[in-house]
């Protein structure tokens, strides 16, 4: 009996130090697609620095209501928020990684990256108009591909994604017809096809139905081993995704052209440019209640540039290039402030 | 304490005050009693009406913006932000209708070979799998479906459905292709699944509480065991019966998980059960923590609240046939 009592007073005590540590961890909401990225930058930071993350992967939209309830530090969202917006809740908003995403197939003999597609037919074949893998338009950009007279299974996002706005957005920019049939929105009226929820749930169907089409992050379609197509980017060139594709892709973005660099990376130009490239946001208030939890969240996103590149490239991330990292600490001294005016962090 | 009332052989003045202390303790008791359970009673009440009420008061902006035209709208887009309600609602319905035509029966029989033919030994063990099979988490039979079960189908049993009913018309139009092993058809197996246990627990135990002399009488007049189920066993236990057939219904209309794995997701009507198609549990789960925008969010509370509505619809009628069934078997 007196055993468990002092067990329960250590245990109590333990707690009890444990949770002022506890209360000092940034808090933050949204994406799910950086969602393995942020935990392990966080898990690493931890180690080093003793302050860790508390990320709810819950989506970019309810990220940004989050944000806007300011419950957490920071919100994450895969949509970039327009300078109106931005200016109404007096936001700031930063890129944080970068990825890709890739169209994957299940049809039998075909391997990974042995299939070539291009926007117009990817657009076509989304909106249902295009319905078996045999058809000419198909044919006609894999000459030496045998593809079987199979229906074509669509697999898309139940749940609203970034990973979805990105690929419609991308789809939207190709074709006209895309872009007012369907539109562009972490979530869509989607013409045809089966929902899946989350990139592991399209990956999985994928996998599992004869003839389907799909699009998912790059990591997914690693991890699943799954059949990635190849694409013809804007300047008519057939790309791999590749870490390379996407960084050339990144590399030709022109960052300040939008407020919050709200720069979707589709179709971007360049020989060697990956079309379907997509960054990730993160969104803290220009003047924070509480400055302090502000400026060890922004703290720990300098960390992660300088120190995280590596962990991205190992989970198939693209982190940021070093210009636009500068740039971004020189957006937080003149943005983001406290109550007197001046900035909550100051990159060294 | 009750027993000191009744203590004491002769009736002196300071034991009629006691027993009068007593029984008013006694009363005072009783009365707290009924209190405590006239307020829990009550809670349900004011629990119910407060989820009402919020969902009402959620549904609000969808309900001013769309008004009833809401309940038979095909479209929902985000994007343009135009939602109806109508293929979700189809989609449970049918889902439902599926799994009740397969469970019903099945689990019936499994109840009436349990209770009537099974020879003692294997009773506990198929007992006890059905129990089992009700503990069984959604979210497995979510996987499962979508792991082992869809494939088979799309493999197996789907083409050979397109096949065979390809000729007859009316029905080809049912099971049109292509087949994605997922859709409507999945749904309403796998919720079947789910509901059987229900259905046939509870069958079962008021199948045993028949009163053993109503059967032998019924055999001593030379019925076969099929009529003594039929005239015997099911009058008797009609209301049971339907108890069980209205709570697996109640789970098959609101299960979430394992239907948003084999469904498919996709807000549309198709003729053809083998297509995906939505429900509004589905809906809701996929789509509430990415929907942006007020109407988008109060149109998904809308949704709950004609789920909310279906199964009152549901338990009103099951209530009603049980009434009448009453009324015409005159019990």
């Amino acid at each position: 009996m007196k055993h468990w009592t002092a067990f329960a007073a250590a245990g109590f005590i333990a707690a009890a130090a444990y949770l002022p540590a506890n209360a000092a961890d940034i808090s933050g909401a949204g994406a799910t697609f950086p969602y393995p990225i942020y935990a392990k930058w966080a898990d690493t930071y931890k180690k080093e620095t003793g302050i860790g993350l508390n990320y709810q992967s819950i989506g970019s939209g309810g990220g940004i209501k989050q944000i806007q309830n300011k419950t957490v530090t920071f919100g994450a969202t895969d949509a970039p928020l327009k300078g109106a917006d931005l200016e109404k809740w007096g936001l700031a908003q930063f890129p944080a990684v970068m990825g890709g995403i890739v169209p994957v197939v299940n049809l039998e003999g075909i391997k990974p990256g042995e299939l070539t597609l291009d926007g117009p037919t990817l657009a076509k074949i989304f909106l249902g108009e295009i319905k078996t893998w045999n058809d000419a338009a198909i044919q006609k950009l894999n000459p030496s591909a045998k593809l079987p007279n199979q229906a074509i299974a669509i697999v898309h996002r139940s749940d609203g994604s970034g990973t979805t706005f990105n690929f419609v957005y991308y789809l939207s920019e190709i074709s006209p017809d895309f872009k007012s049939k369907v539109g562009v929105n972490t979530s869509v009226q989607w013409p045809a096809g089966i929902g899946a929820k989350g990139n592991e749930g399209v990956a999985n169907n994928v996998a599992i139905t004869r003839g389907a089409i799909g699009y998912v992050e790059y990591a997914y379609a690693l991890q699943n081993k799954l059949t990635h197509t190849k694409m013809i980017n804007k300047a008519g060139k057939t790309v791999e995704p590749t870490m390379e594709a996407f960084q050339a892709a990144a590399a030709n973005a022109d960052w300040k052209s939008q407020p919050g660099y709200g720069v979707i990376l589709a179709n971007q130009p360049g020989d060697m440019s990956w079309p379907m490239t997509a960054a990730t946001w993160i969104l803290v208030y220009k003047t924070p209640v509480d400055a302090a939890a502000t400026a060890s969240a922004l703290k720990f996103f300098d960390w992660a540039y300088r120190n995280g590149g590596k962990m991205a490239e190992e989970l198939h991330y693209v982190p940021m290039p070093a210009s636009v990292v500068k740039d971004i600490e020189s957006y937080w001294q003149n943005e983001v402030k406290d109550a007197n005016g001046k900035p909550v962090f100051a990159a060294m | 304490m009750a027993d000191i009332a009744y203590e004491g052989g002769a009736l002196s003045a300071t034991e009629t005050v006691d027993r009068a202390k007593v029984l008013r303790r006694l009363r005072l008791g009783d009365s707290a009693f009924r209190h405590i359970t006239r307020v829990a009673a009550i809670s349900v009440l004011i629990i119910l009406s407060g989820i009402i009420l919020s969902l009402v008061y959620g549904a609000w902006p969808a309900m001013q913006t769309f008004g009833i035209s809401f309940l038979f709208d095909e479209s929902w887009n985000p994007v343009t932000e135009r939602f109806g309600a109508i293929a979700p609602i189809y989609g449970t319905v049918l889902t439902s209708l599926i799994a009740m035509l397969i469970a019903v029966p099945i689990g019936l029989f499994i109840a009436l070979f349990l209770t009537e033919l099974c020879p003692m030994w294997l009773r506990r063990p198929i007992g006890v799998a059905i129990e089992l099979l009700a503990g069984i988490p959604s979210i497995i039979y979510g996987i499962w479906g979508l792991f082992v079960f869809a494939p088979f189908l799309q493999q197996h049993v789907q083409p050979f459905l397109i096949d065979l009913f390809g000729p007859i018309p009316i029905l080809n139009n049912l099971f049109a292709g292509p087949p994605y092993g997922i859709g409507i058809l999945t749904a309403g197996l796998i919720l079947a699944i789910m509901v059987l246990p229900f259905i046939t627990s509870i069958s079962r135990d008021v199948f045993e509480a028949v009163p053993p002399v109503l059967k032998e009488a019924a055999y001593g007049l030379g019925c076969t065991t099929w009529e003594v189920a039929r005239y015997v066993v099911l009058p008797y236990t009609r209301v049971g019966v339907i108890g069980g057939v209205m709570l697996g219904l109640g789970r098959a209309l609101g299960e979430t998980m394992a239907v948003t794995f084999v469904i498919g997701n996709a807000h549309r009507i198709s003729g053809s059960i083998l297509a995906p198609g939505t429900t509004i549990s589905a809906t809701i789960a996929n789509e509430f923590t990415e929907a942006v925008g007020d109407i988008y969010t109060s149109s998904l509370i809308m949704l709950g609240l004609i789920l909310f509505c279906i199964t009152f619809i549901v338990l009103a009628f099951a209530r009603l046939m049980l009434m009448r069934l009453n009324a015409r078997v005159g019990a």
